[in-house]
């Protein structure tokens, strides 16, 4: 059936009559900030309390925006005839915004959780030499930072989140073992030793060895993600003693220099990872334990 | 004495009305074609929803500089915003909005006859305009404007023949007074003829080919600037005006309303001017612009044939009723 002629020009005028009264669509911005969704790519904030200067954002900054200094600080040995400790410290880190195209490799590559994105976006400046942001500024973005999304209601369990539990689990088998009669006990006896350790830490025991100072923090940022873990190890049975267990199972030398190395980023990041819970993963291991 | 004061009065009022009623059209325009896209339109000037848009506008017109090109023809030029606008304020004042003597600037017997003919004068100044511009933009759009004027002005004189042919008169208060609201349905195809040939004389969109902004920068207005491009603007907003308040006066039944005859029958005809106002930015915001063949091709070919038939169906009927 042949449409009928000029019902083509009627329903223009219905399509602009709609949308009349429709609400318009105007962002009105200086006057109403927007709504941006947490994963806006605004600018990156720098959590320099992870930082711990291995230059992997720098390297792989496909134009060569990030700007980082840092000298070597010896600690001295925690114990009596110990070995030295030497550790890199941030003298200054600066993100040239002129520069950045923000791909956000720099994020992708931090081993560390120390860069993230923010949906702030007003920083334009007057002239393009103030667009280079120093550390300050950067750190200051961070509480900009929104928590990331809730996962979907199905989805697959977060990799930290599993790795966590399986260690919490283990570590409650082993309690539950030593507590139980001596007949379980005598089982159980060989694999004890061992196991209070390599669950907790799995880096520890033998990291310290080489590399007496990197693996400390690092021992500190990748478990870190256990205050999800924490979490987690409040509603399993047992799991409220991992922490009690790591400071047990690490032996003498290797929690001391990990407390002593930097304890202003140790005490540092919790509290300001407390508005901010979506960094846990980055800064909670002190939380946890 | 009092006769003078009088008519003083009358022009004054006429006068205010002509500056007024345009940038509340075009205020209007600014806020309905927004938010027929979805936009909000102007917010600013004036501090409640952008009211003062269009005052701010003028400001700026008026701070910019004159600039007449080399090559112009200087006097025509410079004359051509005041033909183009100068004729809309003469028609303004013929146009009754009420029954009483007052409420119309200037009874004229020959009313359709003096309305259209100053109409048709308008357009002379956008091809005075086109003519001494020295461009080619502005020649093209003249030489459109021309062409345009020739296609529609002939089917807009047919529709008004055949109310005036209804009416026993050519006297505009005289065909409201005989109006009767079943002149509507009867008069129908006329006023439409009428009021879509009175869009293409002021060049609205979708009959804006004249002025084409994306081929032929802005016809033949492209050399203007400042006070003299807004006189030309202006035109174009007070055409609006008038063409809708004659539309109404001559098909709609002017004051003629279902209640409220006694007094308030201005406030009719200003209602229905406003409606068809509104139908124009309607239109506008609607319709792309048509080809310039399609142009033509609508009138000749559709406009001019309905409007005969309006008037051989207005003839019969006439004949018929007495």
């Amino acid at each position: 059936m042949a449409p009928i002629p000029g019902s083509g020009l009627a329903k223009g005028l219905a399509v602009t009559l709609r949308t009349m009264t429709k609400k318009s669509v105007t962002e009105q911005y200086p006057d109403v900030q927007p709504d941006l969704p947490p994963r806006t790519r605004g600018v990156i904030g720098l959590f320099e309390e992870n930082c711990t200067v291995c230059m992997l954002c720098a390297r792989e900054c496909p134009d060569w925006c990030i700007y980082i200094d840092s000298h070597k600080e010896t600690i001295p040995a925690a114990t009596p005839g110990g070995r030295e400790r030497s550790r890199n410290v941030l003298d200054r880190f600066a993100i040239d915004f002129a520069l950045c195209m923000y791909c956000g490799i720099c994020i992708e590559v931090c081993p560390f959780d120390a860069l993230f994105w923010s949906p702030e976006f007003e920083y334009a400046e007057t002239d393009i030499h103030e667009l280079t942001h120093e550390r300050d500024k950067l750190r200051e973005w961070m509480w900009t930072v929104p928590a990331p999304p809730a996962l979907d209601p199905g989805a697959e369990e977060p990799k930290e989140l599993a790795a966590a539990r399986k260690t919490a689990e283990k570590l409650a088998a082993t309690q539950a073992a030593q507590t139980t009669p001596a007949s379980q006990a005598a089982q159980t006896a060989p694999a004890a030793p061992t196991a209070p350790t390599a669950p907790t830490a799995p880096t520890a025991p033998t990291a310290p060895v080489e590399q007496p100072e990197p693996p400390a923090d690092r021992a500190d940022a990748r478990p870190g993600p256990t205050e999800p873990p924490a979490d987690r190890a409040d509603t399993r049975p047992g799991p409220t003693e991992p922490p009690a267990g790591r400071t047990d199972a690490k032996p003498g030398p290797n929690p001391e220099p990990e407390s002593g190395s930097n304890p202003e980023s140790e005490s540092g990041p919790n509290p300001e990872s407390g508005p901010n819970p979506g960094h846990g993963p980055t800064a909670s291991e002190g939380g946890a334990s | 004495m009092n006769d003078a004061l009088d008519v003083a009065l009358r022009l004054l009022i006429v006068f205010v009305v002509f500056l007024t009623f345009p940038l509340i059209v075009g205020q209007t325009e600014h806020k309905v074609m927004a938010h027929m896209q979805g936009r909000l339109g102007p917010m600013y000037a004036g501090g409640f929803h952008g009211w003062a848009q269009l005052v701010a506008d003028g400001v700026k017109f008026a701070q910019k500089e004159d600039v007449v090109p080399a090559g112009a023809d200087r006097r025509v030029f410079q004359l051509a915003p005041a033909v183009a606008l100068l004729p809309y304020l003469l028609v303004l004042v013929a146009i009754p909005i009420g029954p009483d003597e007052g409420a119309v600037g200037q009874v004229l017997d020959a009313g359709i006859f003096f309305v259209l003919a100053v109409m048709g004068v308008g357009v002379l100044g956008s091809l005075m305009a086109g003519w001494a511009s020295a461009n080619k933009f502005s020649l093209l759009g003249g030489l459109r404007t021309a062409a345009q004027l020739l296609a529609y002005e002939l089917p807009m004189l047919l529709a008004a023949a055949s109310v005036a042919m209804a009416a026993g008169t050519v006297s505009l208060p005289g065909i409201v007074d005989a109006f009767e609201w079943w002149w509507l349905p009867w008069q129908i195809i006329g006023a439409i003829v009428f009021f879509v040939a009175g869009l293409a004389e002021l060049q609205r969109p979708p009959f804006d080919m004249p002025v084409a902004d994306s081929e032929i920068i802005f016809g033949a207005y492209t050399e203007y600037t400042g006070l003299r491009f807004a006189l030309f603007l202006l035109a174009e907003y007070a055409g609006i005006i008038v063409l809708c308040g004659l539309t109404t006066v001559l098909f709609l039944g002017g004051w003629h309303g279902p209640w409220g005859a006694d007094g308030l029958g201005w406030v009719w005809t200003l209602l229905k001017s406003a409606v068809l106002a509104f139908i124009v930015i309607w239109l506008r915001v609607t319709y792309p612009r048509l080809r310039e063949d399609q142009l033509q091709k609508l009138s000749w070919t559709l406009l001019v044939p309905l409007s005969l038939a309006q008037i051989a169906l207005t003839g019969i009927v006439k004949v018929v009723i007495q």
